[in-house]
């Protein structure tokens, strides 16, 4: 039946689309135009043979967006987005990537050696043309190679970018798409739903256990591209799903905007991991450059006693405002929030999580350690409520701040509600330095300062790294020493 | 060979060190003695490179090099190692990371290789073995929350695994119980080596009686005032400094 109604579906949008949007005569472009308007957004869906349902989505998203204001409230500055002036589609064959490494930038390569990213795998990150990648690339914009395919679906896993979901699967988007988060959630999450290009859809069937770590390499390519990734994740009841997702950017001129959606929702007894290493460009010293990133993640443990874990090691960006989010609504569910965040030179981090706790015994647990070097400034904000019916609700809390360094700055903001008696939230802080007699202690036992900054950082988070996947927490290991160079003497 | 020549040091505008001269040969065991504030600790800080000191006059010279031209870290790589007189605690950081760590990066300078783990591991729990440290201690972060004692018999566990040619221990003695003072001591001789030179930093004439020193030192306003062997210590110990600070001033 499904089957049947999904090409019926599919024909009907194939056909309206194609004529109902001529707006553009030169619909074979890569690239729309700059400037955001309904045109634009038409023009997204059109390129894309959306159904009627979902251009119609987008441009409700659109109008709404209008009529609302970017929030102001986060602790970080940056100069005002002008909106008409960036493209907001662009495929990846209109930028000619470099036709081998030896065109790269070579402070990029650097970075990426000294991470001991795989040559193949640099290739696919510096964007050279002639590649074979085994992840599902999302290079600006479009998903471009989608592999393990024939593994996943052995398994009935549906792994694929979310434009194809469209057509192969509406049924399954059309229900789960905007209902973690809203399309007028937040200005940033309303400007995604208008524009959204592409991203990741998960679907995992009842019962089955994930054969795989889901994987997906992002990467910004092009000059004054926003970007605007949309995730949808679903576990099914009593499934799991380990995803990562693993970022970095070449060096850019301009400041890029970068606002993602990320939705998962698990259903009786099914679990989500979702780890994130965020590595972006995030300026030169004076903070000149760096992307913007504004991210909406949010999990809704729909079901009875699920999951759902995020885990985060956020290194770059020029500014970062991010706070992946569980609403347990199913009674016994359970929500978890790891954090590393790294700030250096001149970056803005404003970052944390919300825990809502609606059923019964939901419990959550929340361990961010935030790092602030240079002149940064690195604010943790975290929500934790319990409704009047999440009886038994539980929280546990633990915030740290390391600082190095005397111009950084460390603020930690909670915000606790419990509308519920029995709720029990517990909540830790601390603010630590690296004292110059510990550097001095290290340098007397042989470590250079970066050496031992390195060892004392990593020992800091060593709690968050365990959460994540061996190969990434080695990889964020690396990540987070090449972040906090030039940090001390 | 450590050889100081008319050391002449100060810190935020305080003098601090004035005209020391110190040589200490190889395979020789030097204790300094001295009253509380008499620079024994500034001493040890500028040998051994920590930042802050102005050294307005002098030279200190390890086998002839000059270590003044040199980071911290490098002189811990050409063989100096300070056993502090208050060992600093690094959270998060187990002490067997830390200690492979230190190790590879002193070999790393010295070109030479790095340990292999169980090269590393093995070394490791022989030398805490040695020294009475227990093995669950070396999974602990550095020095949080050990007892004073305990901090102290790390840093000779530190000195054994480094293997310096010139070793300061900065009132290593103070803190321990008669027990961990022999076990300390024996460890302290057991590295007794004719390369390897030692300066002790020490109030207390009972350490000596376990490390034997060779040459007996007393410093006062931050110059050596008086020279002489094992003796001097046990003639301190019953006239205190008095007769010395006269001379000095
Ligand atoms: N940063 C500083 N500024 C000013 N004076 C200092 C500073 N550091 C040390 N001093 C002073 O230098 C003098 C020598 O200190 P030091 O710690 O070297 O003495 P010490 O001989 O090791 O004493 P103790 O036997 O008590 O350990 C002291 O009077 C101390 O107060
Ligand atoms: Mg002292």
């Amino acid at each position: 039946m499904a089957a049947v109604q999904e090409t019926v579906d599919r024909v009907k949008s194939v056909d309206v689309d194609a004529y109902k949007y001529g707006f553009f005569t030169d619909i074979e472009s890569d690239k729309a135009p700059k400037g955001l308007s309904e045109d634009t957004v038409r023009f997204i869906s059109a390129k894309k043979n959306e159904p009627v349902w979902l251009t119609e989505w987008r441009l409700d998203a659109y109008r709404r967006w209008l009529t609302m204001t970017e929030p102001d409230w986060a602790r970080v500055e940056y100069p005002k987005i002008d909106y008409q002036d960036l493209y907001y589609y662009s495929a990846p064959k209109s930028s000619p990537g470099p036709k081998n490494l030896d065109e790269v930038d070579p402070e990029l390569l650097r970075v990426y050696e000294k991470l001991g990213i795989p040559l193949r795998e640099q290739e696919v990150l510096a964007g050279v043309q002639e590649r074979r990648v085994a992840v599902d690339a999302v290079f600006d914009s479009v998903s471009v190679a989608t592999t393990f395919k024939a593994e996943l679906a052995k398994a009935g896993v549906i792994f694929c970018p979310i434009s194809e979901a469209v057509h192969s699967h509406p049924e399954l988007v059309k229900k789960y798409l905007g209902s973690v988060v809203p399309v007028t959630d937040n200005y940033f999450a309303t400007l995604n739903s208008a524009v959204f290009s592409d991203g990741s859809f998960v679907y995992i069937p009842p019962g089955v256990r994930c054969p795989m770590e889901l994987s997906t390499y992002f990467r910004i390519n092009e000059q004054n591209t926003g970007q605007f990734e949309r995730t949808l994740i679903i576990a099914d009841k009593g499934s799991y799903v380990s995803y990562l997702e693993g970022c970095t950017a070449p060096k850019r001129d301009e400041n890029q905007l970068h606002a993602a959606v990320v939705e998962l929702i698990t259903h009786d007894d099914a679990e989500i991991k979702y780890s994130t290493v965020q590595n972006w460009y995030p300026g030169d010293s004076e903070g000149k450059g760096g992307i913007y990133n504004f991210v909406t993640k949010r999990g809704d443990c729909r079901g009875a006693r699920s999951k759902i874990s995020w885990t985060q090691v956020e290194t770059g960006s020029a500014i970062t405002w991010k706070y992946p989010s569980c609403i347990l609504r199913g009674d016994e569910s359970r929500g978890e929030f790891y954090s590393i965040a790294i700030s250096n030179g001149r970056q803005q981090v404003d970052s944390g999580t919300k825990m809502i706790h609606l059923g019964k015994n939901t419990t959550s647990r929340i361990i961010s350690k935030g790092i602030s070097a240079g002149r940064s400034n690195n604010t943790y904000r975290g929500q934790v409520s319990a409704h009047r019916k999440a009886t038994n609700a539980r929280n546990f809390t633990n915030c740290d701040s390391l600082l190095i360094g005397e111009t950084c700055g460390a603020h930690t903001i909670p915000y606790i509600e419990a509308k519920n008696a029995t709720a029990v939230f517990e909540h830790e802080a601390t603010t630590s330095k690296i004292s110059e007699d510990q550097l001095f202690y290290c340098k007397q036992r042989g470590l250079s300062a970066e050496e031992a900054t390195a060892l004392i950082v990593n020992g800091f988070v060593r709690d968050v790294l365990q959460q994540l996947p061996m190969e990434f927490a080695v990889e964020a290991q690396k990540l987070i020493s090449i972040s906090l160079e030039g940090s001390v003497g | 060979m450590l050889e100081i020549r008319n050391l002449h040091a100060e810190i935020d505008g305080k003098k601090i060190i004035n005209g020391l001269s110190l040589t200490v040969n190889d395979g020789e065991i030097a204790a300094i003695m001295g009253p509380n504030g008499s620079g024994k600790s500034t001493l040890s800080y500028v040998i051994s490179g920590r930042e802050g000191y102005t050294v307005t006059d002098g030279e200190i010279l390890l086998d002839g090099a000059n270590l003044l031209e040199m980071d911290a870290s490098v002189r811990a790589a050409k063989g100096v190692f300070l056993a502090f007189q208050y060992p600093l605690e690094i959270p998060g950081v187990t002490t067997m990371t830390f200690l492979k760590a230190c190790m590879n990066a002193q070999r790393k300078a010295r070109g030479e290789a790095e340990f292999s783990t169980p090269d590393f591991m093995k070394r490791v729990r022989a030398g805490a073995e040695k020294l009475g440290v227990p093995q669950d201690m070396l999974r602990r972060a550095l020095n949080v929350g050990f007892s004073g004692g305990e901090k102290k018999r790390m840093e000779v566990l530190q000195m054994s695994l480094l293997e310096p040619t010139f070793a300061i221990l900065d009132e290593t003695d103070s803190g321990l119980d008669i027990d961990a003072l022999r076990i300390v001591a024996d460890g302290v001789n057991a590295l007794r080596d004719p390369k390897r030179s030692f300066l002790v930093i020490t109030h207390y004439q009972r350490l000596l009686d376990y490390i034997v020193p060779d040459t007996v030192h007393v410093m006062s306003k931050g110059r050596i005032v008086k020279t002489g062997g094992k003796e001097l210590a046990l003639e301190l110990e019953a006239n205190g400094y008095r007769d010395f600070v006269g001379e000095a001033a």
